[in-house]
């Protein structure tokens, strides 16, 4: 077996398995640290996809902020473990039907045999393609179309500081 | 230019994450997991971003990625302030009890 394609199994089971657990847990705060564990996985994914720099914005962000954030929800809420927070009988069943659904849609187009056909890539994209410095020209790169999205994204930013504080404080 | 693992194998593995992603989100009444649900979905939508920019050679699909992840971070902030407040109004977060806007 290629080393690639080890450290694809080895990456990929361990991501599925904290994504099961992350939903079978009866404690959220178990939860939130599966889905650390989740998180971490899939920034080894983007490295071995060539993504260091969305690899390491995956630790910093995903696996640090948004997730201190939840850990915080949870612990400020205090709700214990005692809540039963699962829908029962028909919900239950429907949730999981709707969600085989999608699984047999997504088999159902081949999603694995569709025939890509081949790229650009070559060994030079995938040795420099991923790195702050290519991903930061492509940003700013007057040529191509991401300048105003990320303006755009910053703006969002702010309106959801914004948001959240209006939403969470009870005197302004 | 051929991969040890082909893109395939990665939009297989998005595609299992997102739908345990939809399970979660339909079957849990817990606001916060239902949250951490959808963000399993995302994550699973930045795989296949990474892996087809990978495939194609074009840096376009790791800035898709970053952009997401900053939604993600201010759709996080809102929703939890949402249920802070959803909290403080009804001493309890559970999803089922929220139905006011139900008919």
């Amino acid at each position: 077996m290629r080393p690639g394609v080890l450290i694809f199994w080895l990456l990929a089971v361990p991501m599925v398995a904290c994504a099961l657990l992350v939903i079978t847990s009866r404690n959220p705060l178990r939860s939130a640290l599966f889905l650390v564990a989740h998180m971490l996985l899939l920034a080894g994914m983007f490295l071995s996809l060539s993504a260091q720099y969305v690899a390491a914005v995956q630790v910093v962000v995903y696996a640090g902020a948004i997730m201190v954030l939840f850990v915080f929800v949870i612990m400020l809420l205090n709700l214990g473990g005692a809540q039963k927070m699962d829908a029962a009988g028909l919900g239950w069943a429907l949730g999981i039907a709707m969600s085989l659904g999608l699984a047999a849609l997504f088999v159902g187009t081949g999603v694995w045999k569709s025939g890509l056909h081949a790229g650009k890539a070559t060994a030079k994209t995938l040795a420099q393609g991923g790195t702050a410095q290519a991903v930061g020209f492509a940003l700013f790169d007057p040529e191509l179309p991401w300048l105003f999205p990320f303006e755009v994204a910053s703006i969002v930013l702010l309106m959801a500081a914004v948001g959240a504080i209006v939403l969470a404080k009870r005197k302004l | 230019m051929s991969f040890a693992v082909p893109t395939e194998h990665y939009l297989l593995l998005s595609a299992v994450l997102f739908c345990i992603g939809v399970a979660g989100v339909a079957t849990k009444r817990n606001p916060i997991v239902v949250f951490m649900c959808i963000e399993i979905m995302l994550n699973a939508a930045n795989l296949g971003f990474v892996a087809l920019g990978r495939h194609f050679g074009d840096v376009g699909g790791q800035i898709y990625t970053m952009l997401i992840i900053a939604v993600a971070a201010g759709e996080v902030a809102i929703g939890l302030a949402i249920i802070v407040s959803l909290f403080r109004t009804r001493e309890t977060i559970d999803l089922d009890e929220a139905d006011l806007l139900k008919l």
